[in-house]
């Protein structure tokens, strides 16, 4: 086993992408994901990589396309307003079909917000990040273990399938500190790229990366055949955790930072004789349908806990397709609720309201 | 019998959409004869931007990226930072460098990013159908400006190899036509010197090439190279604007 270390989130992030064999890092500099961007100016010069600070995170983005058709592992790191301005090229690198890692360390919005941890980016990470019919491969971590360990599987993910990847932090987990393990021997199985634009050598026919489909049949078969690679990461990759909820009544869904104030809620209504338990979505797309389905034949109600106005409460109702209640409790603003918010909200539903 | 002329190596068989009389044919023409003498099709990665240009990921025999409107210098300094050892060159009208994608051209340049940048300033948007440019010249009737360009209210035209020649980045910035037959010389031994440049690792070189738009002037070929020398070349003096090497000679 390695050994642990305590490390703040950005930092294990930005180290586990240098194990995963990243070597290129494009960024801007935003609160609160400064760390990352800092660690990768420290690391890269020192192995052979490359750390560029941008003049714009649409120039970052675009960086990353570039590296991405080179066919090497690269990736951008921003925060909610940062990661606006990258929608056009997440749009063309998924037109493109090439993979690429984009980190969001939410902070509150809308315009410049706050820089205090939120969860307000789900809508635009899940359904819209850019123009056209496109979707991305979502990660959402809540432990420091799960910013190193994302790393890894986005990457991969993302190769395999080609689109591009997100991990869908916050301040929260950004900022904290937290003991982590790196696994050994990450960047073993950086799959070949054939369609990469690395020069043909006179070797085999010339590679095109693009987005542009003049002809509205072409465009459409060839979202057609995109959307079929969604689907079989619909199918493949949806990951969820499932925390006492083999007997629960009233489940809690909640993913990411608000996951760790809910878990220690259902603790607590738990030692109060209520039966919760909490579902944390891993992949926010594909969303973990099969176990909040699954869930109903135990379940009576649901309470989706974010740190925004509401946003993944729509997709618990479309799975749950109003066949039980789906309540919704939230903080935004970059405010996180605290477990006893959470606990009123639980016990408000089991009927034992004080 | 001896082949006296053919299809550059470096340009795939595919019929030019271009307009008559643009200047688009002539230059990727060049660029693929620069490509086949200096033996680098096999690294070389182009970067097609937004534009009448943008289908050049059809014309170029090498790897080609099609990048976001104004991004193709981001997009090839990924590329570049990937692949030091490839030969990665852009390909942007007046639209996408000097306006939308003039952040990314001025930090690429001042990064001294080994790029070769191919910059072909019609003073007009042509594949949007005749908008004014960043550089329509003052008086220039465009479908944007139907009263002529008025420089109190849409501001003046920009020159891209004055401002670039002002940063340390910049191996070189010349500016040429293909007019006549001496310019298209001149044109072609300035995109070898920009590939040279990134081969020899000396920056960022941008080769302005002064060009007509017959469609979206509104003229003829003939007239239209005639506009560009009686109006276009006062504007936009040719020349070598910065050179970095032993030969060159700074305006």
């Amino acid at each position: 086993m390695a050994e642990k270390v305590l490390m703040k989130g950005n930092e294990a992030l930005a180290e586990a992408a240098i194990q995963c064999g990243c070597r290129h890092y494009f960024g801007y500099p935003i609160t609160p994901q400064t760390e990352i961007a800092a660690y990768m100016s420290k690391r890269m010069p020192k192995i052979g990589g490359t750390f560029l600070q941008a003049e714009s995170e649409i120039a970052a983005i675009n960086m990353v396309l570039g590296a991405s058709s080179a066919g090497v592992r690269a990736m951008t790191s921003s925060s909610s307003p940062g990661v606006s301005l990258k929608s056009e090229g997440v749009s063309y690198i998924a037109g493109s079909d090439l993979p690429a890692l984009i980190i969001n360390v939410q902070r509150g919005g809308p315009g410049l917000g706050g820089i205090q941890p939120s969860q307000s980016d789900y809508w635009q990470a899940t359904k819209a990040l850019g123009h056209g019919d496109f979707q991305m491969f979502v990660l959402a971590p809540s432990t420091i273990q799960e910013m190193v360990d994302f790393v890894k599987l986005a990457y991969e993910v993302g190769e395999k399938y080609r689109v591009p990847s997100m991990i869908l932090s916050d301040g929260m987990l950004g900022q904290m500190m937290e003991p982590v393990e790196f696994p050994e021997k990450n960047d073993q199985d950086i799959p070949e790229k054939p369609w990469a634009t690395n020069g043909h050598q006179n070797k085999r026919k010339k590679n095109i990366i693009n987005s542009l489909y003049i002809e509205p049949q072409e465009l459409e078969d060839l979202i057609n055949e995109r959307y079929q690679r969604y689907e079989l990461i619909m199918e493949n990759e949806q990951r969820a955790e499932e925390f006492m909820t083999e007997d629960a009544d009233i489940i809690v869904v909640a993913f990411g930072a608000s996951s760790r104030v809910s878990r220690s809620a259902v603790h607590m209504a738990r030692a109060q004789g209520i039966k919760a338990g909490l579902i944390r979505p891993i992949t926010l797309w594909p969303f973990p349908d099969k176990t909040i389905k699954k869930s109903m034949d135990t379940a009576s109600k649901y309470l989706v806990v974010e740190m925004n106005k509401g946003q993944m409460v729509d997709d618990v109702r479309l799975v749950v397709e109003g066949k039980k209640p789906v309540e919704f409790f939230g903080r935004t603003g970059g405010i996180i609720p605290t477990p006893d918010e959470v606990l009123a909200q639980i016990k408000k539903l089991a009927g034992k309201e004080e | 019998m001896a082949v006296v002329f053919e299809r550059p190596k470096a340009l795939s068989d595919v019929p030019f959409h271009y307009c008559p009389g643009c200047t688009h044919g002539i230059v990727h023409r060049l660029v693929a004869e620069v490509l086949d003498e200096l033996g680098v099709v096999g690294q070389t990665v182009g970067v097609a931007s937004v534009g009448c240009s943008v289908f050049s990921y059809n014309y170029f025999d090498c790897d080609m990226v099609q990048a976001p409107h104004g991004r193709a210098p981001a997009v090839a300094t990924g590329l570049k930072r990937s692949l030091p050892d490839n030969v990665i060159f852009t390909y942007q009208g007046d639209g996408d460098l000097a306006a939308i994608g003039m952040a990314e051209t001025v930090h690429a340049a001042t990064r001294g990013e080994n790029i070769t940048v191919i910059f072909i300033n019609n003073a007009i948007y042509g594949m949007t159908g005749g908008q004014m440019a960043p550089t329509s010249l003052p008086g220039q009737v465009t479908q944007t400006t139907p009263y002529g360009r008025d420089t109190s209210v849409a501001g003046h035209p920009i020159r891209v190899c004055e401002l670039l020649s002002t940063l340390s980045g910049t191996a070189l910035a010349q500016r040429v036509t293909v007019d006549s037959v001496k310019n298209v010389n001149i044109a072609k031994k300035a995109i070898k010197k920009g590939f040279e440049n990134q081969i020899n690792k000396r920056g960022y070189s941008i080769i302005e090439v002064v060009s007509t738009c017959p469609t979206n002037w509104g003229l003829s070929p003939q007239e239209a190279m005639k506009w560009l020398q009686d109006n276009m070349l006062e504007y936009y003096p040719l020349g070598v604007y910065k050179d970095v090497t032993a030969e060159g000679g700074n305006k």
